[in-house]
């Protein structure tokens, strides 16, 4: 027997409701991977083209234009490797942020844990991700790049990023129930996002003072360099600045599922 | 105390629903933001509505119940605390058992994927798991009857299948309570009926049913129980032809349409429908009207400024939303300078020539592209049953609305 009764305040997420409604989980996020790439021409070959061709645009202006290829061996490769976490944090982040709004159909009109979408999304994106991975691997038996030790550190770094634009998204996810605005604002706030993480550029052009702020005020930066650090046997972030990510991602994911779950009870009056 | 026989307890339900006040409410954050910081302790202007108040009733398993009132009685929000979309302001709900709710026919379905996809996507929202679904895929795609087209995708199919797919796969929901809306209202009466008989095998099942409806013929078919609601609150619960008495003698149809507690409305609000009624050629109040006969519409109003070129309009629909005409002043370029304050204007039809029926009006005020107060399903009314051609034959629903003056000559 359940009883429902009106709830205030913070609540606890229900995790095992979300356990039983796996299979929901799992139909929705292969709905989302199946809608994608119906109607292109060239298919599931976008998953491998979409972050070759931005890699490849970011090769050209810094790389090429900008003469960073010459500091950065191999520069298309370290491109790839950032664009491969860029892609896994914002896709995540924006598929979260719509997912009540953009399924307001269904919460309006049934039950299941809401937080399902924004976590369907995130499982659909993991595909995209694991395709993307692959593809990674393969350009670095092409240049002949050896991944070191810190290569068993990538499944960490994964769920680190994932609990960050989680976090973000599901805050984001919340206050656009209420706000479109957040719709619009997120967009900008993506790209400049973007720009202020070590995706087309190494953090080591910094001075050590200027990347200690730079670490601190952008948790993702850690995270970013690691990403290579564990891929490409880069160099590796300071391990402060790794440890103030893990802690920004852990917080800023606990805080979004909470905001999540206080507001949740609204969401199908306010949609 | 929880029996073992019961299906669904509810103890003092009520739900609340705030409604702030469109001119002052912050639809931006930004607006947010700057009204807090203007006016840090003030609340916003609000008002308080309860679309349900102090509803208790108990449901026993195997039991099909029926639950009627008027558009805005408070069914659908009742429907939502049950099936958890929405929570309660006060009071309490036990539930003994898995809640299959059913608030519209195909939710979830999306038209790019194949039948087969769809099943499976609708199912699992619709709270069956994988293995389930793949249990009872077979006989889901029997009753819908789209074997050959599995693995189409659904927005190559008629409406007709369509609507089959999306029923079948509700119909094969295995909890043990069952909610389901006005879904029944839906498709040809061939599906209809098929639907009917669907309901009824899931009650003699042994599983608890509660069905909403308009449809007083349907509760009547269906139901052993009903209870009727009127302005969110419990009115009467019992047996069927009870409740029927109830629902016609006081929800079927006033003479008048109070708008004031209809929070269902759309529009800015500057000006708001708060009445309407229809006056007959003597200028009595009625709700039964001859075809053909002159009548008028009285619509009364309250603004809250004065307004310049105001457009009113009025919508006659079937019970199905079937528009059937639409009384625009704008369209004869009437419109109207409204001060601010209480008044009536009124809308004079020198007749309808329309097939006796149940006719529902909504009513629209506006202006150039602004809406300022919409109102579905204001009222109803009746066109008369009279021997129009005087002989004694009447065209059916199947005929069409309208009843053209006509004659046959060779």
């Amino acid at each position: 027997m359940i009883t429902l009764r009106p709830t205030s305040g913070w609540v606890a997420v229900d995790i095992a409701e979300i356990v039983r409604f796996r299979d929901l989980l799992y139909e929705l996020a292969s709905r989302d991977i199946r809608l994608r790439y119906k109607q292109t021409l060239l298919g599931i070959a976008w998953v491998v083209l979409q972050p070759l061709m931005a890699a490849g645009l970011l090769y050209f202006a810094f790389g090429l234009v900008a003469g960073m290829r010459n500091e950065q061996p191999h520069y298309f490769l370290f491109t790839f490797a950032g664009l491969l976490a860029w892609n896994l944090f914002s896709w995540t982040l924006s598929k979260a942020s719509t997912s009540m709004v953009g399924n307001a159909y269904l919460v309006s009109k049934v039950y299941f844990p809401r937080i399902i979408l924004p976590l369907s999304g995130t499982l659909s994106t993991l595909l995209d991700f694991g395709v993307s991975l692959v593809l990674m691997l393969a350009l670095l038996a092409f240049y002949g790049v050896h991944p070191g030790m810190a290569l068993w550190l990538l499944p960490i770094l994964v769920v680190l990023v994932l609990l960050m634009a989680l976090g973000a998204g599901l805050v984001a996810a919340s206050l656009t129930v209420r706000y479109r605005d957040v719709q619009y604002i997120l967009p900008m706030v993506i790209p400049f996002l973007l720009w202020a993480s070590p995706v087309a550029y190494d953090v080591s052009r910094l001075t050590v003072e200027h990347q200690r702020w730079f670490f601190l005020l952008n948790p993702l930066a850690g995270l970013m360099v690691a990403f290579r650090w564990s891929i490409l046997n880069a160099p590796p972030p300071p391990w402060w600045a790794l440890a103030w990510s893990a802690i920004a991602s852990v917080g800023l994911f606990v805080f979004g599922a909470a905001t999540f779950s206080r507001t949740e009870r609204g969401f199908a009056d306010a949609l | 105390m929880p029996s073992s026989d019961l299906a669904v307890s509810v103890r003092g339900v009520g739900k609340r629903y705030v409604i702030r006040h469109d001119r002052f409410a912050p639809t931006t954050l930004a607006e947010a933001v700057a009204q807090r910081i203007r006016n840090p302790f003030s609340r916003q202007e609000r008002e308080e509505f309860w679309a349900l108040k102090d509803v208790s009733f108990d449901v026993q398993r195997g039991e099909v119940l029926g639950l009627v009132g008027r558009n805005g009685a408070g069914k659908s929000t009742l429907l939502k605390i049950l099936s958890r979309i929405t929570e309660m302001t006060e009071g309490e709900v036990d539930l003994h058992g898995r809640v299959g709710s059913l608030l519209e026919v195909g939710t979830g379905f999306n038209h790019e994927l194949t039948g087969r996809e769809n099943i499976f996507l609708n199912g699992t929202i619709l709270g069956m798991t994988r293995a389930e679904i793949r249990r009872q895929f077979d006989a889901i795609v029997a009753f819908a009857g789209v074997e050959r087209f599995l693995d189409t995708p659904v927005k190559h199919y008629s409406s007709g299948m369509f609507v089959r797919l999306a029923f079948a796969v509700a119909a094969h929901l295995r909890s043990e309570i069952l909610i389901v809306d006005e879904v029944l209202a839906v498709g040809d009466q061939e599906f209809q009926r098929k639907c009917l008989g669907r309901m009824r095998e899931v009650a003699t099942d042994g599983r608890t049913v509660l069905l909403v409806s308009h449809n007083m013929a349907a509760v009547t078919s269906l139901c052993s129980r009903a209870l009727v609601l009127r302005a969110g609150q419990l009115t009467f619960i019992g047996d069927v032809s009870g409740a029927a008495a109830e629902y016609a003698s006081r929800d079927a149809k006033p003479l008048v349409g109070d708008l004031r507690n209809r929070f269902d409305r759309r529009g800015s609000g500057e000006i708001r429908c708060i009445s309407l009624a229809v006056r007959n050629r003597s200028g009595e109040l009625t709700h039964v009207v001859r075809p053909a006969e002159p009548f008028e519409i009285v619509v009364e109003y309250e603004a809250k400024t004065a307004l310049r070129d105001v457009g009113f309009s009025i919508d006659v629909e079937l019970l199905d939303g079937t528009r059937v005409s639409t009384l625009f002043s704008a369209f004869r370029n009437e419109t109207f300078s409204i001060e601010e304050g209480h008044g009536t204007l009124s809308c004079q039809i020198s007749g309808l020539p329309l097939r006796p029926d149940s006719y529902s009006l909504n009513v629209f005020i506006g202006a150039h592209s602004a809406v300022y107060d919409f109102v579905d399903r204001a009222l109803t009314f009746d066109i008369e049953s009279v021997d129009i051609f005087g002989t004694g034959r009447l065209p059916d629903a199947a005929h069409g609305p309208l009843i053209a003056n006509f004659r046959w000559t060779a």
